[in-house]
């Protein structure tokens, strides 16, 4: 038969099969990026940024929800000391969260937001937050938890209500150095 | 390297077919090329040992799967919790779909492939039949893995062949990392099977077998080794990163670390929705095989069935998140998507209107391949209906993850895939081994297995609609009369599925003998060569006029 234009075409699929493998893994990174370009899935893209506001829309009112989660394996307790505030655009707000932790260990945690709807997430700008770090609560400890946002004047006239929660994950000390690393 | 091992393996053929004569397989194997006991089999580079290897194993997994199933079936017969723990359970949903997706409807792919592809393009074996030998001796050994996991404490998978994280990371058993390994396993060896059959497509066709000439079989199987080659190693990856989420503290799709569990969805189903094409194009090529035979006229429109089969294929990368419109994808995406996805229909279309076209006016007999062949093509557009009908957005909001969609997926993959496969296996069984099988035997298991069938799938629908979630060991009560109808039609399918193993080995044993061409208006060269196929087929290449 004709061997050498075997050999190619083995080597060739091969090559795609191993290139393959590799774009599954590069979907990783490929997810992030695209929702970062498009604004989509509801990720909250404002983290760390601290442009300031200028201008307040006083012509209208944004509501801002405020949930909290607890995953199962954290001894704490965690909530906002409001439910929800209106806002006008632009104005500058404190809300503070209050942690307990109810068991004799030292532990750690870890919040993430979530927004939704998915395509406010972007109008929401957060200036100050404890979710920009892992926190650490010793044991029966109380603490108070600051975040100040505002809300970008360019959010579109039919968002009226926005909610931000925030699931307080159990972190292992050192697991927030590798996702330094990781991002 | 492998430039030496390819002229060894032509030089081994080309002496064990000059020394010796050809002859039957059957009394041939003494005098003959093929080696005595397991030794023919273990090391097998004959592409028909292979395949049929390949087509063993594949009917062995269909009763391992069937078994899960009727245990599925006899548990939601009634209300309440009977027969099985619900952790049991659901490792029974999810080895059912694991074992009839790899392990029963792949292999009995690639076993036809290995024993049709060459016959019908005039090759004398497959163009790298050391690696077949390989890609088919890891099966036994991957799901050995896999159903002995089910034996280990705690259990096997328990999280649904889809394995969406955490089920499968943090809150799965302990023997996932045998799910894994296994999983890998299966992905190696549909990937060499892959290759091979391309690298036999493209290099070892007889002298004026040119592509626009090949039998739909062979286009459709080329485009699905495309497919597997494109799709499989995204599988093995997504794979790899459950088990380091699992076991090395990856953060993959934890969001406690960052990661994201709805990406696994869109990496899984980016391989999901190829691999159900996968699952159905070779089907196609079947049907297209015995449509003409037995309608007795040429396949209507040739040149736009290919066409249709690589725009099936170039579409099924642009549809996998319909298989995720619940999990809050922005409204832009799910439009595309289920725009995307309704386009699909289009070339399936064609398809289904080329074979109606081709029967049209034609002489039809009704042997029992095409028998089958005609309810796939009922059956399956019925599967096709229900698959538009999820497909738009909105109402998947209500069918998602209840009945209707296990009713979709199996009317595709039971009355589309399996049947095509009864089909082929009754087309081509006087070929491979020399005797007619009992035509009224086989009549007995179509129509058994086609009202069996019905009862089975049809009211599932029905079940769907009124709300019935899929994956689950009870139910609320109103649901009891139709889930009791579905289980006597699944005991039913199971049961006539023993017909169909009896008329295979009766017709292995014996019976009236086939000539070359069993089939009045079969065409093609696979009917050239006597019956049952000698050993060594096309040592010189057939003229293709």
């Amino acid at each position: 038969m004709t061997a050498p234009k075997i050999k190619k075409h083995l080597r060739l699929l091969i090559f795609s099969a191993v290139g393959m493998f590799g774009f599954g893994f590069a979907l990783v990174p490929l997810y992030d990026v695209f929702c970062d370009i498009t604004g989509l899935n509801g990720k909250d893209y404002s983290r760390e940024s601290s442009v300031p506001m200028t201008t307040v829309d006083e012509s209208r009112t944004v509501k801002v929800e405020f949930v909290t989660y607890l995953n199962k394996q954290l001894p704490w307790q965690f909530k906002p000391e409001i439910n929800s505030i209106e806002l006008h655009p632009g104005e500058r707000y404190q809300v503070s969260f209050m942690a307990v932790n109810q068991s004799d260990q030292d532990t750690f945690g870890r919040a993430v937001p979530s927004i939704s709807p998915g395509y406010g997430a972007q109008y929401l700008v957060k200036t100050e937050c404890f979710c920009f770090q892992e926190q650490m609560l010793a044991a029966n400890e109380e603490a108070t938890m600051p975040l100040i946002f505002y809300i970008d004047p360019n959010i579109p006239a039919d968002i009226s209500t926005l909610t931000l929660a925030y699931t307080l994950f159990k972190n292992e000390p050192n697991a927030d150095l590798a996702m330094n690393q990781k991002k | 390297m492998s430039d030496i091992k390819i002229k060894d393996n032509a030089e081994q053929m080309i002496n064990s077919t000059s020394d010796l004569h050809h002859a039957d397989p059957h009394q041939g194997a003494e005098h003959h090329g093929a080696p005595k006991g397991y030794k023919r089999w273990l090391f097998s580079t004959n592409h028909k040992d292979i395949g049929s290897l390949y087509l063993w194993f594949s009917l062995t997994m269909f009763f391992i799967g069937g078994a899960m199933a009727m245990i599925i079936r006899a548990e939601l017969f009634q209300p309440g919790l009977q027969l099985v723990e619900p952790n049991f359970f659901n490792q029974m949903t999810t080895s059912h779909g694991l074992i009839m997706v790899f392990g029963a409807v792949m292999p009995a792919f690639v076993g036809l492939a290995n024993w049709m592809l060459p016959l019908m393009i005039g090759a004398p074996d497959m163009a790298l039949p050391r690696m077949n030998n390989w890609s088919f001796w890891i099966l036994p050994f991957a799901f050995s893995l896999l159903l002995l996991s089910l034996f280990t404490e705690g259990g096997g998978p328990n999280f649904g062949w889809t394995f969406y994280p955490p089920l499968s990371t943090k809150y799965s058993p302990d023997s996932t990392a045998m799910f894994v390994f296994s999983v890998h396993l299966m992905g190696i060896s549909s990937i060499m099977g892959a290759i091979n059959v391309i690298v036999t497509i493209l290099n070892m066709r007889a002298p004026g077998m040119t592509m626009m000439k090949m039998p739909m079989f062979v286009w459709t199987w080329l485009i699905t080794a495309f497919l597997l080659i494109a799709v499989m190693p995204v599988l093995a990856g997504a794979v790899t990163m459950i088990l380091t989420d699992k076991y090395f503290g990856t953060s993959f799709f934890d969001a406690a670390g960052g990661g994201d569990p709805v990406l696994f969805q869109h990496i899984f189903w980016f391989f999901g929705h190829p691999e159900v094409y996968i699952m159905i194009l070779p089907s196609f090529g079947i049907i297209s095989a015995i449509i003409p035979t037995f309608a007795r006229k040429q396949l209507f429109g040739y040149h736009s069935m290919v066409y249709a089969t690589a725009s099936i294929a170039i579409l099924s990368f642009t549809v996998w998140a319909h298989h995720m419109f619940t999990v809050g994808l922005p409204l832009a995406a799910e439009l595309f998507f289920m725009y995307c996805t309704m386009l699909i229909s289009v070339p399936t279309g064609v398809k289904i209107f080329n074979w109606v076209s081709t029967l049209w006016r034609g002489s039809i007999t009704f042997e029992v391949p095409m028998l089958f062949s005609l309810a796939f093509i009922v059956l399956f557009t019925i599967g096709g209906f229900s698959g538009l009908m999820l497909a738009i957005t909105p109402a998947d909001f209500q069918y998602h993850d209840t009945y209707f969609v296990v009713a979709h997926f199996h009317y595709v993959l039971v009355t589309g895939a399996v049947f095509s496969i009864m089909a082929a296996a009754y087309y081509w069984l006087p070929k491979w081994t020399g005797y007619m099988f009992n035509e009224r035997l086989g009549k007995w298991h179509f129509w058994c297995s086609l009202i069996s069938v019905n009862i089975l799938f049809f009211p599932m629908h029905f079940l769907g609609l009124a709300g019935m979630p899929r994956r689950i060991p009870d139910y609320a009560l109103q649901f009891a009369d139709i889930n009791k109808i579905v289980s006597i039609g699944g005991f039913m399918f199971g049961l006539s599925q023993l017909l169909f193993v009896a008329v295979v080995i009766m017709a292995v044993r014996g019976g009236q003998k086939a000539p070359a061409k069993p089939w009045e208006g079969a065409e093609g060269l696979e009917w050239t060569v006597p019956s049952p196929a000698p050993y060594h087929t096309f040592d010189t290449p057939p003229e293709v006029k």
